[in-house]
């Protein structure tokens, strides 16, 4: 039962085949199993999970179930679980145990899920490999030598790993969809606003947005129905009516355009990961879909505007990690300003301080208009490129990720090649939009990710487009060598 | 040389929403430390501010009774600094885009004359915990139950030239807050502080002096004397040579002087920005004119309206608006004798004595404006005369009675309006008398306007007060020729 989809293992709860209870026993084995090796989870919640998929039993029983009744998953370690440790991977917070649950904890529960554990990521969502890490870097299940991408590596790994059919997971600048890529899974950053921050440790508040990673689209739509919706905990989620994600997933594409961004196939591109995205664009066009090409002309201001905008915010979120009310404090500090510094100091890693530093600068009288202004401007003319985009085509297509998975260190040195990871999926998130990314294949036994992009709240017909390829594929099926059985 | 002060002021006034400003938690003053703390307001990670609409209505009836333009879209940013009672190490504001933009009052000085002071903009806030030093076996306490508590910062424009300004300025702040109801003020308990900004220039120059920044003061009569002691300390410095440093200063009530708090030269940066977990406020015409319906009367229309409909003085108009709780104490005994003026006369006089005299503010008047209002009532119906009304007065301050009437009763302090009776006892006076009456019969005219006091004197005595004076008078001056 290990490698099915949600949707496989909701029809067989329903069917009885087998109970929540037994599913989630084998999985937590499974995953114990495997987490020397991947670091995927930071925490296994095995007697959380036990209780949970117990009373899932009782409730399918009963008859009170949704389709994810029983269904095991995962959290990110930035969703707050009430009772449970949740550190966003950082020795500032190893010790916080927030007394309230996530919103998307919290609607994740009431549809029945059942959690096995909190899964490994870059500290505070910081990073592109998941090697920033305080609990140390997550492998990548199709070859351990390498990273998962990040910052959902954990979320990723484990999914790819089939240790769960699915995961929570959050995209700040690509780190739902790099992953996904990355790890050969697929991935959903919903609209900006979609989804509740409520209880989601923040890394920069206008970006920041949750989703699914499974192996299907299918099932990112049956996670996404439970996720979505108006909390008035999170006063920059939006009121929409409800909609069923899963509904659509079999229209025809017949007679639909995808936009090709002349920018999302720059000469320098990996020619395999061009390869790949190129033969499943085909597959598109063999359902009828039309190709256009488009221009996106901010493309490459996307990353220094990024890297203004998401610091400036980090350094003003994290501002609240000081020592006094909760997470780490310093021993026998000598005064206030030595509680602060060396709380601080001691509690975040490298890149942390790296982005607080930056956003620190970049606000800094004096610099606040050269940098964030302007980086906000830059923001608002991507928002125009894509809006103009979306006037001529149903969706826009690209690779996910510049290349495959790298080796673990490979970047390390070098943060600058690191944020070259996000060029293909920041600016999706500067203007808000939905996007995807499916397997497209694999290069040398690495898979590669297709990314689709879909305009605001269309994440219905960003499902469609992901099915209906998974429909014509397989490579989402495809499960990495020893994580089979 | 002549010095003249520059002064302009910065008032904190704490909203009296029930919640606070961006979480579910009671606002409520006195509780436990950090029992009114909730995860929003602890900074916990994860959660978000939700903007209280209910600050926003507030804010915006201040900025229409200050006639000021209204912000239709008004951003909150972040102000970042480190401080352990400000929970998320950042303070949530408005800088660029404030709620409410130009407004005026308008101040009356001692002298009757009315001054138009500016009011640059009042914005929206939450406000920080509190620290605590003692006790703690020598760390800090934090208390975070004021963390989070709205505030409208009101920042004056520099045009107050005087203590005196100063301080009436404050107190017409006070008493738009309280008349609109969005404050308590209550100045004891920290719901209008007040920073002022104070320098000193050469009378007939233009240019700006360097100003110190005087915190937290939260009464009208310590606004008063710091801005004294520091305008005094700045001639002494100036006229010995020296300069003024840009600082905050703290002042001192026992020593009545004011001292460095922390230079301004190494002012923090605050690096405000758009804060991105809360919309820009957007709102409409309809909006505010919806606010606006719901204005109650302010104290200057309702000097304008005693003056021009009940007939009062201005100055007396004036004292009465000057607070809510005056005020409408006073309109209540108004409306309840009939009688604008006779209230006014009571309420100003003997009840502002005794309340003076007790220390007592209007609310804690242990005579209800409606005993008060029956009081001139039976003054007015010929029940009691003014004088034995005084008397009413100290037995219902002292409790001897709970209402007007039962004291009459009980004290047996009815006025005696009938004829016979009052033409007896003058009978009796005049024959007691007659040495007096025959002085009086033989003076002049113009003399015995005065003598007859004398008669009017014992005849009150020998009725105890009871006798109506009018008819008093009138029987005397008849019987006596």
């Amino acid at each position: 039962m290990y490698s099915k989809t949600i949707k496989a293992i909701s029809d067989d709860l329903a069917d009885k085949k087998y109970s929540s209870a037994e599913l989630t026993t084998e999985l937590l084995n499974k995953a114990k199993q495997h987490n020397e090796t991947l670091n995927g989870f930071i925490r296994i919640t095995e007697e959380q999970a036990l209780s949970a998929a117990k009373k899932a039993d009782e409730n399918r029983a009963k008859g009170i179930s949704t389709p994810l009744t029983g269904v095991p998953i995962a959290h990110k370690d930035l969703f707050c679980t009430q009772g449970i440790a949740t550190t966003s991977a950082s020795k500032m917070l190893e010790s916080f145990i927030p007394p309230y649950d996530a919103t998307v904890v919290t609607r994740l529960s009431e549809a029945g899920v059942v959690s096995i554990g909190k899964t490994n990521m870059d500290e505070f969502a910081m990073g592109s490999s998941n090697e920033s890490s305080h609990f140390g870097p997550v492998r990548n299940p199709w070859d351990t030598e390498r990273v998962p991408g990040g910052s959902s590596g954990g979320s990723a790994a484990v999914v790819a790993a089939r240790l769960v059919p699915a995961a929570t997971a959050t995209d700040t600048g690509g780190s739902i969809r790099q992953p996904a890529a990355l790890t050969g899974t697929t991935g959903l950053k919903p609209t900006y606003g979609r989804i509740s921050r409520w209880g989601m440790i923040a890394f920069a508040s206008s970006l920041d947005q949750a989703g699914p990673i499974a192996t299907s689209a299918e099932d990112c739509a049956m996670l996404l129905n439970a996720m979505a919706g108006f909390d008035d905990k999170d006063s920059t989620s939006v009121k929409r009516p409800a909609e069923d994600f899963t509904a659509s997933l079999s229209s025809s594409l017949k007679g639909t355009t995808i936009g090709l961004p002349k920018q999302y196939f720059p000469e320098n591109l990996d020619p395999k990961v061009a390869s790949l995205v190129q033969s499943a664009i085909r597959e598109y066009e063999k359902m009828g879909c039309k190709l256009k090409e488009i221009d996106l002309p901010t493309t490459q201001h996307a990353i220094p505007a990024y890297y203004i905008i998401a610091p400036s915010e980090c350094s003003a979120n994290l501002a609240r990690m000081d020592g006094v009310r909760f997470g780490h404090r310093c021993e026998n500090p000598e005064n206030l300003d030595d509680l602060f510094t060396r709380s601080r100091a001691e509690g975040f890693g490298d890149e942390v301080k790296r982005r607080i530093f930056t956003g620190t600068y970049a606000l800094s009288a004096g610099f606040y208009d050269a940098y964030y202004v302007k980086a906000q401007k830059v923001r608002r003319l991507i928002k125009n490129d894509f809006a103009r985009a979306f006037e001529e085509v149903d969706v826009i297509m690209g690779p996910a990720a510049p290349s495959v998975a790298f080796k673990l260190g490979e970047k390390g040195a070098d943060p600058l090649a690191m944020y070259l990871e996000d060029y293909f999926t920041i600016a999706i998130n500067l203007a808000g939009l939905p996007g995807m990314s499916i397997p497209a294949g694999f290069s040398d036994g690495l898979p590669v990710g297709l990314q689709i992009i879909g305009n605001h709240f269309d994440e219905s017909t960003l499902l469609n487009f992901a099915h209906q390829y998974q429909s014509v594929s397989d490579w989402h099926t495809k499960t990495p060598e020893g994580f089979e059985g | 040389m002549q010095w003249e002060a520059v002064i302009g002021l910065e008032i904190h006034t704490q909203l009296s929403t029930k919640s606070k400003i961006f979480s579910g938690s009671s606002t409520a003053f006195g509780a436990e430390p950090n029992v009114q703390a909730s995860i929003v307001d602890l900074g916990l990670p994860g959660t978000l501010p939700v903007f209280n609409k209910e600050a926003l209505r507030m804010a915006v009836k201040f900025g229409l009774a200050i006639d000021a333009e209204i912000g239709k879209h008004s951003v909150f940013d972040r102000k970042n600094y480190f401080y352990p009672d400000l929970p998320k190490g950042y303070q949530i504001t408005q800088l660029h885009h404030p709620i409410v933009k130009q407004g005026h009052v308008d101040i009356r000085l001692d002298d009757g004359q009315v001054r138009r002071i500016g009011v640059t903009r009042a914005h929206l806030e939450e406000d920080a915990g509190k620290s605590l030093h003692e006790d703690f076996h020598g760390m800090s306490g934090i208390d975070l139950n004021r963390a989070g508590t709205p505030l409208l910062e009101i920042v004056s424009e520099p045009d107050l030239r005087s203590s005196k300004e100063a301080a009436a300025y404050f107190k017409k702040i006070h008493s738009i807050v309280t008349y609109l109801g969005i404050c308590d003020g209550n100045l004891s308990q920290g719901s209008m502080r007040c920073d002022c900004n104070v320098s000193i220039r050469p009378v007939g120059t233009k240019e700006l002096g360097t100003r110190t920044e005087l915190k937290n003061i939260n009464s009208f009569r310590f606004v008063e004397k710091a801005i004294d002691a520091e305008i005094d300390r700045q001639i002494d410095i100036l006229e010995s040579g020296g300069s003024i440093t840009q600082e905050t200063r703290l002042y001192d009530a026992d020593k009545n002087e004011t001292r460095s708090m922390r230079s301004k030269e190494v002012a923090n940066d605050y690096r405000y920005f758009p804060d991105p977990d809360l919309l820009p406020v957007e709102i409409d015409d309809a909006y505010i004119q919806d606010v606006r319906d719901t204005l109650p009367e302010l104290p200057d229309e309702k000097i304008v309206r005693l003056v021009q409909e009940q007939g009062l003085s201005e100055y007396d108009a004036s004292v009465l608006a000057q607070t809510k709780e005056m005020a409408d104490f006073f309109e209540e005994t108004a409306k309840s004798c009939g009688d604008y003026k006779l209230a006014a006369n009571w309420t100003m006089g003997e009840l502002s004595a005794a309340l003076n005299k007790h220390e007592l503010n209007i609310s804690q008047s242990p005579i209800s404006s409606e005993q008060l209002g029956l009081l001139v009532t039976r003054i007015k119906d010929n029940t009691i005369s003014g004088k034995i009304a005084k008397q009413v007065f100290q037995s219902l301050w002292d409790k001897e009675g709970d209402t007007v009437d039962a004291i009459i009763e009980n004290k047996g302090l009815k006025q005696v309006t009938d004829t016979g009776a009052i033409e007896a006892i003058v009978d009796e006076v005049l024959a007691a008398s007659s040495e007096q009456v025959a002085n009086y019969q033989s003076a002049p005219e113009d003399k015995r306007k005065k003598m007859i006091g004398f008669f009017v004197g014992q005849v009150m005595k020998a009725s105890k007060g009871k006798a109506n004076p009018g008819q008093v008078n009138a029987i005397l001056a008849k019987k006596l020729g």
